[in-house]
């Protein structure tokens, strides 16, 4: 641990010690016990849980959806980014600050408010079900929901980097023949991914751990549209805590495997860098 | 000829960045733009590149008005000032970068690039990432990069701008030998009046938007057509007289008052090496101190001050200076042997500059 260079402002010790207790309280704490819980499980009853058919759909539902509310975030939230950063309209300060919107309201809200609006009555629903887009209480709401409160991630990862990113670069590119789509594909993208990985990590572990926007826009039926989190929560009902924290677990470990395969995915992104 | 400019200007907002300029290029000509910061040379080879499109005047490439063609179909290679190498691709994918565009054969690119790696000198970096180059390298590798395609024009904004003084000498002269051995016709923008001297073989003097002159760079040097390139190339002493029973004083100098009415003010100009110095009081007419001595390698830069407090830079060879016995802060004795007649006051005449005037005419009579 020999990692502190010599500095001329002291505090190393400090920061360090305090960094260290902090995270301690706040993260390793409630993770340790939450896996002593779980050791009061045999092997075979945490797998008959953890493993349950229904278990087993909820984390499909609910990694397939955040999955495909952060690729949504991806591609929307860059093009927003785009917009944000590269162009001067009237609004712009407007819009900039809505996209922090959905850190600041209640997620029951949103999903209380997102499933009024796509319901067969609802004054968006009216226009759609009839067309037979269903957004409220389908896998398409779960969706949207999750994109709906994972949006900002993108959009604020990927601005920073836009600010700074050199215009002499498409230029250059233009001048050696680049039309604008090539110019953003072989020149832009590539600058843009480590950050846009770093915003699809966050947004999609956002989306894994939602849980109050889509209790209320989903069915929540069990093996069709019940989402992890709303099986823990029925195994708390029961208090079943062994339980629900055997899915807790499943949960936290794949999320990490997602999350460290991410970043290695960002590492090999940002070679490029110093 | 190669580039030309029909009275081209562009205006950002309120703000005239280039003004009214008309300029020819020849073929195969290594050409500077010469100005100080802000003076719009580099919108000018923006223009000229398709990265901004003139407000009014015509722009002819090969005596085709390009002024609506977009950037990508004018074949014109540009160097940016911070290089703009793409970070993310290696050396060769960036030199190759403009071939891929225009769908070049795999082989043809592979020869292209490897030539090019060859002729620049980065032999074996074609796998690099930018980042891991030294700023010499990158900036070949941008210079590389515009030429792959084969431009018929080469642009550079500022080129030396970024790197040290050592290394700037070095490129200068490899500019000098990559053009005589390609051949492209080449514009680069530069602040610097002594490397628009050594390697362009004319010299495009800009000031606030305006074409001040156009000529070699012994032309501008020795012909200036107004006080501000007599002033911008190379260095000059200035002073304001004024006209008095005939003739043109400021303190103990005297110059003819070349037709200024009395009370009238005549501005002259003149270079440290037409200023000669004597430690031997009765050699020359005028009186002065050696108030400073820098010392430049084979020069040497002197400053007199006259018993007036007039401050005057003049240069002198270093075998010189030491065979006639010059010191810091010793007493000596000066005259001027040419000048240059800046301004003949109010009447608005600009007077004509380029014309030197020998001390002789004047240096009796005083």
């Amino acid at each position: 641990m020999a990692t502190s260079r010599a500095s001329a402002l002291p505090g190393f010790g400090l920061t360090m010690g305090y960094t260290l207790a902090y995270l301690g309280l706040v993260v390793l704490l409630p993770l340790g016990a939450l896996l002593i819980r779980v050791t009061s499980m045999t092997w075979a009853d945490f797998g008959k849980v953890a493993f349950s058919d229904r278990a087993l759909a909820a984390y499909r539902l609910t990694f397939g959806a955040s999955f495909l509310a952060a690729s949504l975030n991806a591609v929307l939230g860059t093009l927003l980014a785009w917009v944000l950063t590269r162009y001067r309209f009237p609004g712009r300060k407007f819009l900039d600050a809505l996209v922090d919107f959905p850190f600041a309201l209640p997620t029951a809200v949103a999903g209380l408010t997102l499933a009024n609006l796509f319901s067969q009555n609802g004054w968006l629903g009216r226009f759609l079900v009839p067309l037979d887009i269903r957004l409220a209480y389908t896998t398409g709401g779960i969706v949207m929901a999750l994109t709906f409160v994972s949006l900002p991630f993108v959009v604020r990862t990927l601005q920073p980097v836009l600010e700074d990113f050199e215009v002499e670069l498409e230029e250059a590119a233009a001048t050696l023949g680049a039309g604008r789509w090539r110019t953003f594909r072989s020149v832009v993208l590539p600058a843009l991914l480590p950050a846009l990985l770093t915003g699809f990590a966050l947004a999609f572990a956002r989306a894994v751990g939602e849980y109050g926007s889509v209790i209320f826009i989903s069915t929540n039926k069990p093996y069709v549209s019940e989402i992890t989190p709303q099986v823990i929560m029925g195994w708390l009902d029961q208090f079943e805590y062994a339980s629900a924290m055997a899915v807790a677990v499943v949960m936290l470990a794949a999320s990490f495997a997602i999350l460290v395969t991410i970043n290695l995915l960002e590492r090999w992104a940002s070679r490029f860098q110093r | 000829m190669s580039i030309e400019l029909r009275q081209v200007s562009k205006r950002f907002g309120d703000m005239a960045a280039v003004e009214d300029v008309s300029l020819t290029v020849g073929d195969g000509e290594l050409v500077a733009l010469l100005g100080p910061s802000g003076g719009g040379k580099t919108t000018v080879l923006r223009m000229i590149a398709g990265l901004e499109v003139p407000t009014s005047g015509d722009l002819l490439v090969r005596g085709e008005r390009v002024n609506d063609v977009p950037v990508q179909r004018r074949n014109i290679g540009f160097v940016f000032q911070s290089y703009a190498l793409f970070k993310t691709m290696s050396v060769f994918d960036n030199i190759a970068f403009g071939l891929k565009i225009r769908k070049t054969p795999k082989a043809e690119i592979e020869a292209r690039v490897g030539e090019l790696l060859r002729l620049f000198g980065l032999e074996g970096l074609g796998r690099r990432l930018p980042h891991q180059l030294s700023g010499g390298q990158r900036q070949r590798v941008a210079i590389a990069r515009a030429l792959a395609p084969r431009p018929s024009v080469l642009l550079l904004d500022e080129p030396f701008g970024a790197v040290d003084a050592k290394i700037r000498q070095e490129l200068r002269e490899w500019l000098v030998r990559l053009h005589r051995e390609l051949h492209v016709t080449t514009l680069f923008v530069t602040h610097d009046q002594e490397e628009a001297m050594e390697v362009s073989d004319r010299i495009v003097i800009f000031s606030r938007g305006r074409l001040e002159q156009v000529g070699s760079p012994r032309e501008v040097y020795e012909r200036p057509r107004n006080e501000f390139v007599a002033r911008f190339i190379g260095v000059l002493n200035v002073l304001e007289l004024t006209v008095r029973q005939g003739v043109a004083r400021l303190n103990e100098l005297a110059f003819p008052a070349h037709g200024v009415p009395e009370g009238g003010t005549l501005r002259v100009g003149f270079r440290p090496y037409a200023v000669q110095v004597s430690a031997d009081p009765a050699e020359h007419p005028l009186r002065a101190v050696i108030r400073q001595v820098y010392f430049l390698g084979v020069q040497m830069r002197l400053e007199l001050e006259t018993p007036s407090g007039l401050v005057l830079r003049t240069r002198i060879s270093k075998d010189e200076f030491l065979r006639r016995g010059l010191e810091q802060g010793i007493p000596v004795s000066f005259q001027i042997r040419e000048y240059r007649v800046l301004s003949t006051g109010s009447d608005g005449l600009a007077p004509e500059v380029s014309t030197v005037h020998t001390a002789s005419h004047w240096a009796e009579g005083i």
